[in-house]
C-alpha cells in the first residue's frame, strides 16, 4: 500500500437503523488491504462513535477517510446544532440525549471518551447553530 | 470457554451461527449501553445484554465480538439476523435475565475485562 486514497460517505439524518453503515464499509475496506486487525478496530470504533453522534445530536452529515501507509484520518463534518462546552462534552459520562435515545442503548456519554481513547490525535471544531467537525487519526504503527 | 458452552451453561438457543459453536471464547461484557460496550476493547469477546436492536449487531462487528447473547428472551428480527450471518457472529437467545446470566457464567471461569481507566 502505497498511494494515498480518500473515501467519502454521505450519513443521513434521522435513520439510526443505518447509522453505522459509514464505518462498516470502511472496516471492511481497511480488512481486504490487509492493515492489522487491532488498528482496524479502532478506527471502526472511533468512526462509528463518531457516526452515531452525527445522527442522534445532528442531522446526519459527511465522512471523508483519508488512508495513506502512515495514517488514517477521518473528518467528520456535520451542520448540526453544534457543542456549546467542548471540554464538558468530552467527559467520560456528560451526555444530552434524550431518554428516547438511552432506551437505543446511547447516551451513556462515553463516545467522544471513547473517540479520544482509540485514536491518537483527535480534534474537535464546533459553533452552536452552524454545527460540528471532528477529526481523528489513527497511525499506522 | 466456547460458544457451545456458553449456550449449555446459559441454557440458550441459537439464533444464528450453531455451525461457529467451536469458536473460543475469552472474556465477557454485560450491558445495555453500547458505548459502554464499545470502551471495552478485548480478544474474542462474548456480548451479553437486553438490548435488541440493529446497533448491538453493528456494535458487535466493530469490536470484532464473537457472539452476542440476547437475554430475557428477546429475539431478534430478520434484518439483524442478516447482519450477524453476513459479519459471522453468532447469536444465542436465552431467558435469564442479565444478572444471572452473566453470574452463570462468571461462575464457570469467564471474566470481564480490567477495572474501566479513562
Ligand atoms: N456531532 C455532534 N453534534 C452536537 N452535539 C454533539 C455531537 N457529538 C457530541 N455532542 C454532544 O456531546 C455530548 C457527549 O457526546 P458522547 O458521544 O460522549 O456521549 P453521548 O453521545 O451522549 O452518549 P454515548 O456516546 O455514550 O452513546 C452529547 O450528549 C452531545 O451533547
Ligand atoms: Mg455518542
Amino acid at each position: 500500500m502505497s498511494d494515498t486514497i480518500t473515501i467519502s460517505y454521505e450519513v443521513p439524518a434521522n435513520d439510526f437503523t443505518r447509522a453505522g453503515e459509514a464505518s462498516s464499509s470502511i472496516k471492511s475496506k481497511l480488512k481486504k488491504m490487509g492493515v492489522d486487525p487491532q488498528i482496524v478496530r479502532k478506527v471502526a470504533i472511533a468512526m462509528y462513535e463518531g457516526e452515531i453522534n452525527m445522527v442522534i445530536h445532528a442531522t446526519g452529515g459527511k465522512i471523508d477517510v483519508t488512508i495513506s501507509p502512515e495514517e488514517i484520518e477521518m473528518i467528520l463534518v456535520d451542520h448540526g446544532p453544534g457543542i456549546e462546552d467542548i471540554d464538558l462534552a468530552m467527559q467520560a459520562g456528560y451526555s444530552t440525549a434524550p431518554d428516547n435515545i438511552r432506551t437505543l442503548g446511547f447516551g451513556a456519554g462515553m463516545g467522544l471518551p471513547n473517540m479520544k481513547k482509540y485514536t491518537d490525535e483527535l480534534r474537535i471544531e464546533s459553533k452552536l447553530g452552524v454545527g460540528t467537525t471532528v477529526i481523528m487519526k489513527v497511525k499506522m504503527e | 470457554m466456547i460458544i457451545e458452552d456458553i449456550m449449555e451453561i446459559l441454557g440458550a438457543k441459537f439464533i444464528v451461527g450453531e455451525e461457529w459453536k467451536n469458536k473460543e471464547v475469552h472474556t465477557a461484557c454485560g450491558s445495555d449501553m453500547m458505548s459502554d460496550v464499545l470502551a471495552f476493547m478485548k480478544d474474542q469477546s462474548v456480548l451479553l445484554t437486553g438490548l435488541c436492536n440493529p446497533q448491538v449487531i453493528r456494535t458487535a462487528e466493530m469490536m470484532d465480538i464473537v457472539c452476542v447473547v440476547f437475554v430475557r428472551g428477546k429475539l431478534p428480527d430478520e434484518s439483524m439476523i442478516e447482519m450477524a450471518k453476513e459479519k459471522e457472529i453468532a447469536i444465542l437467545t436465552t431467558g435469564h435475565r442479565m444478572f444471572s446470566a452473566c453470574g452463570l457464567l462468571y461462575e464457570k471461569g469467564l471474566r470481564g475485562g480490567p477495572t474501566y481507566r479513562e
